[in-house]
This record gives structure tokens, C-alpha cells and sequence, in this order.
């Protein structure tokens, strides 16, 4: 972990301070050299060029940032990219099978008319993924309860409660 | 923001000694981290404590309380089978608050010490704050009330205390045990925040290098009958406009003891005991909890435009009981 700095090697203060961090993204290792200010939704987009997920408030608000860590869905915004090294990250871009073919929760978005500029779409899907995993998708206002840190501008709820509906439908048998 | 250093403590030793040279401990940074973005907070050392492992576990299976560290997840502690049964107001100050992705963020301990979310604060340099910045004065006090205390405010402060999880801690005597350069103490949760008298500032009572390691709450009948109830201006995903922790043991109709907490409409977490008194001893029905809800609320100051949430946090104290009621 070369990025990792423990106590006793903390530096003094400096004017501007840089850090070596290795992040685990979708599997794929990436050692950048970045300001320490930089949140992991930041290294993904301007350093990684993972651009999927999206920046709507910076502040925790949107959900349009949405990533899993170790499978758990957080906002990569409010996530300094230094907190994540050690640690499993995965974005929309990680969802795809290897031929090809979009995840359940992908194709369910499409069938379901999920979205319309698309801007949350991305933060949604993650969010709609971890949703089901944790068992959260049992009834429709259980859904909406567990998905309200995911807001949509164009107003496609419906469809998005509809798609997880669905996908938690056939996961749970 | 300002450039910081970044350093992960590996023990708690390490990260008192780092927090009493004036670090700041970052935990979820949920609230740190947002703070920092807006010019808030500029903390010129950062101490990442997520990986004290000791601090993460939490017990709610213990006869006498429950234990939790204060790096335990809000998402984990709130999905707890064991509290869901025997504290469910504990639970849903948890589930009810920010987001699914947030509580799997933010910890316990950070959760206590948010801070709070009047926008004269958030709102930074063009506004004057005397929390933010002492002497300044204070902008709400001629600007927007709607979403400023009717309890424990002063002429230099009414910004409320927003955290769901401490209004229900306050009405259960939980206690906080605290790790400083000279060692452990006890806190009873009720004295960790301070009314903002005229040093709104100071938001607590912790001395400086002291953090928080664990959260206790005692065991008792009222736990099973207990709920949180919070009212917002959306249904989901805001912060409360008036909450409730409230429970009731009962001997037939009659209310043995009872435990009444406020929460989103005052400067800090609110106990409300006058509101308890009025209830034990008394036979329980819709009326009595209504005085008690009027008892909570006494005192109540309003603004040019918060006075509705008096009668709001009076219903919600009501409503709050009823259900109560059903679960003794
Ligand atoms: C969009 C949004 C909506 C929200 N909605 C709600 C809501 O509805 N209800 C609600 O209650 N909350 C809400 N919150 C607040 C959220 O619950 C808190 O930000 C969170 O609980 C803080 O925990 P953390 O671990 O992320 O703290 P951090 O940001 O890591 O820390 C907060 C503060 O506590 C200090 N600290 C952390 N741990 C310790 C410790 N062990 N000992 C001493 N000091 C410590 C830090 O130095 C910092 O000053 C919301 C937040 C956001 C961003
Ligand atoms: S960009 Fe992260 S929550 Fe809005
Ligand atoms: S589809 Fe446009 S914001 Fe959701």
C-alpha cells in the first residue's frame, strides 16, 4: 500500500500537500498522484477518466455520485479518494458481463422507462443494485424509502420504483 | 478548501495524542468533509479513524445495556434485529435520518457531533454567524426563521441541533464514554451539547483532545414501547421540522413511567421532563398526551415565521404517545 501514510511517518505541514493513493476500481488497479483535497468521485472522473458517476451537489445531497465500497453504496463525494484506498470500489462502468450485456437492473431502467436526460441514472442504478442486495426492495413504499437518496430533476420515479419492482421480483424468487 | 495533511490512525492512543496537537478525526466525513467544501471547517491535519477496528462492533444482546462503538455504521446498528425489538425509537432516529448511502457513511460517534444545518451557517462569508464566526452577529435573527429553535436559542444563536439518533438518545439517560490525554471518562449523553448562551461556538462540552469511543444505553421496560417520530417537509430523506422520542410503561391504564424527547425544534438535544411528570402516575388517553405534548413545548419562543411548528411539535409529541400507547 504505497500510498497509505501512518502516523509516524506523517510529514510536517507543506503549502500544498500531494499524495500517492492506489485505488481498486472494477477490479483494475489505479496509483495516482493526486491533491489530498480530492474526493474519490473526483479521482474517478478527472483522474481515472471513469466518468459515469455524475456530480450533482458535491454535498451528499443528489445521490447522482452514488459507488459501491466493498459492496455498500455511499456518495463518492463526500469520500476523500485517500479514504478508499484498501478498499473495493465499483461504478456503473464495473456492471457490464464480459460479452457484452448489460446488468438485470441496467435492462430493467430500459424496459421500464426509467430515466429521461439521464443525469441520475447512473447514481440510481447503483443505488437500485445495493437496494435489492440488502433486501430493502420488499414493498413499493419500502423502495421509495430506500431509493429517496436519489433524486431525479426529470421526475422518472415511477419508472425507476417500477424497474427495481421488477428486478427485486425475479432476484427473490 | 484548504490543503491538509492526511494520516490513518492505527490505534486510539495515537489518534487523542494527534487530536489534542488540534488534528481533526475524520470518521465518515459526512459532516466533515461537506463542512470543509464550503469553507466551514479548514482543519489543518486530518486523522482518518476508520480503521480502529475496536471502535466498529457493536452488542445490543446485554442485560444490563446496550454497547456501542463509536464507529459503529447508523445503516448497521439500525437494521439490528435485537434493537428493532427491544429499542425501536433507537432504530428509526437511525433509518429515518439522511440517506441509505450516507448511514452506510456516517458513524455513531459522528453522527452526535454533526453540526448544525442553519443555512446562515452553511451559508458562509456573506453571512453573519456568531458560531461560525464569534462577534459576527447573527443573520437569522432579522433574515429567514422558518427552520430556526423555538427552544434554547439566545440573542446570539437559534440554530437548531439536527442529528434524529441524539433527540432519541437524550430521553433513554444513555452515556458516553470519552478517551483524553488523561485518560477515561463518563459523560452522560444529556451533558455533552451546550445551549448557545452567548458562546454559541462552543457546541459541546468535550475538552480539546477528547473523542468519543462508545455510546451505552441502559435497558429498560420503556425500550419495547418506545418510538421516533419525525415530521418533514417531504416524506423521506429531509431533516425534521419537529420530532418525537417518546415511551410509556404502563400498569393497565395507567402510565408507571414515560420517557419524552424533542427533537428538530431546539438548540440542542431536548428532554422534555415536565412532560414526563404530567404523564405518570395518570390514567393514559388522547388528552393526556396532548398536555403532555403542550408541556413539551412550553417555553416555546417564536420567530416571525417558525410559530407553526409549536402546534406541530405539540401533535407530534401526541401522535408520538398514541403509538407508544399501542406498543406497552
Ligand atoms: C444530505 C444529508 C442529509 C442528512 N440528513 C440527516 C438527517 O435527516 N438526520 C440526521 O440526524 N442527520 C442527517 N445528516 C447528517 C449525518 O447523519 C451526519 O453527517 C453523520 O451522522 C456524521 O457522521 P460521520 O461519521 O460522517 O461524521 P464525520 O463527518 O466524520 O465527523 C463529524 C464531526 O465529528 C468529529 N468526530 C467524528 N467521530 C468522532 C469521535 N469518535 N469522537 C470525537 N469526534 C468525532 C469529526 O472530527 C467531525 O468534527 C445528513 C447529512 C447529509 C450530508
Ligand atoms: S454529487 Fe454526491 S450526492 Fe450529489
Ligand atoms: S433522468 Fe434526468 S435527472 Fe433523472
Amino acid at each position: 500500500m504505497t500510498g497509505t501514510v501512518t502516523l509516524s511517518q506523517a510529514q510536517p505541514r507543506r503549502a500544498t500537500a500531494s499524495l500517492s493513493v492506489t485505488l481498486m476500481v472494477n477490479g483494475a488497479i489505479h496509483d495516482l498522484f493526486i491533491d489530498v483535497r480530492t474526493s474519490l468521485l473526483d479521482a474517478l472522473r478527472e483522474h481515472i477518466g471513469l466518468t459515469g458517476a455524475k456530480k450533482g451537489c458535491d454535498h451528499g445531497q443528489c445521490g447522482a455520485c452514488t459507488v459501491h465500497i466493498d459492496g455498500r453504496r455511499v456518495v463518492s463525494c463526500l469520500t476523500l479518494a485517500a479514504q478508499a484506498q484498501g478498499y473495493d470500489v465499483g461504478t456503473i462502468e464495473g456492471l457490464q458481463g464480459v460479452d457484452g450485456a448489460l446488468h438485470p437492473m441496467q435492462q430493467a431502467f430500459i424496459d421500464h422507462d426509467a430515466l429521461q436526460c439521464g443525469y441520475c441514472t447512473p447514481g440510481q442504478i447503483m443505488s437500485a443494485i445495493a437496494c435489492v442486495q440488502e433486501g430493502h426492495a420488499k414493498s413499493l413504499d419500502e423502495i421509495r424509502e430506500y431509493m429517496s437518496g436519489n433524486l431525479c430533476r426529470c421526475g422518472a420515479y415511477v419508472g425507476i420504483v417500477a424497474a427495481i419492482e421488477d428486478v427485486a421480483a425475479r432476484t427473490q424468487g | 478548501m484548504q490543503p491538509f495533511t492526511y494520516v490513518r490512525a492505527s490505534n486510539v492512543g495515537d489518534a487523542v495524542k494527534a487530536l489534542s496537537r488540534g488534528a481533526k478525526l475524520l470518521a465518515g466525513g459526512t459532516t466533515l468533509y461537506d463542512l470543509m467544501k464550503l469553507r466551514i471547517e479548514r482543519p489543518e491535519r486530518i486523522i482518518d479513524i476508520n480503521h480502529l477496528g475496536e471502535l466498529k462492533h457493536f452488542d445490543t444482546s446485554g442485560e444490563r445495556e446496550l454497547v456501542f462503538g463509536a464507529l459503529a455504521r447508523m445503516s448497521e446498528v439500525a437494521a439490528d434485529a435485537g434493537l428493532v425489538r427491544d429499542y425501536p425509537a433507537i432504530s428509526e432516529s437511525l433509518w429515518r435520518a439522511a440517506s441509505q448511502q450516507l448511514r452506510n457513511m456516517a458513524s455513531l460517534g459522528g453522527n452526535l457531533l454533526q453540526r448544525t444545518r442553519c443555512p446562515y451557517f452553511r451559508g458562509g462569508e456573506p453571512y453573519a454567524c456568531n458560531k461560525r464566526d464569534p462577534g459576527s452577529g447573527c443573520a437569522a435573527a432579522e433574515g429567514l426563521d422558518r427552520g430556526q429553535a423555538l427552544l434554547g436559542a439566545s440573542p446570539s444563536c437559534s440554530a437548531v441541533y439536527p442529528g434524529d439518533f441524539a433527540a432519541a438518545l437524550v430521553a433513554f439517560d444513555a452515556e458516553i464514554d470519552v478517551v483524553g490525554p488523561g485518560g477515561e471518562r463518563v459523560l452522560p449523553f444529556e451533558e455533552l451539547h451546550r445551549e448557545p448562551a452567548d458562546t454559541p461556538q462552543k457546541e459541546t462540552t468535550l475538552e480539546p483532545g477528547e473523542m468519543i469511543v462508545r455510546i451505552r444505553i441502559p435497558v429498560t421496560p420503556l425500550g419495547r414501547a418506545s418510538t421516533f417520530l419525525k415530521v418533514r417537509d417531504r416524506e423521506s430523506y429531509a431533516f425534521a421540522l419537529a420530532s418525537a422520542a417518546v415511551a410509556l410503561e404502563m400498569d393497565g391504564d395507567v402510565v408507571r413511567d414515560a420517557r419524552v424527547a424533542v427533537g428538530g425544534l431546539a438548540t440542542r438535544p431536548w428532554r422534555a421532563r415536565a412532560a414526563e411528570r404530567l404523564l405518570i402516575g395518570r390514567r393514559f388517553d388522547e388528552s393526556a398526551a396532548r398536555a403532555a405534548g403542550e408541556a413539551a413545548l412550553d417555553g416555546a419562543i417564536p420567530g416571525r415565521s417558525n410559530a407553526f411548528r409549536i402546534e406541530l411539535g405539540i401533535r407530534t409529541v401526541t401522535d408520538a404517545l398514541m403509538t407508544a400507547r399501542q406498543r406497552a
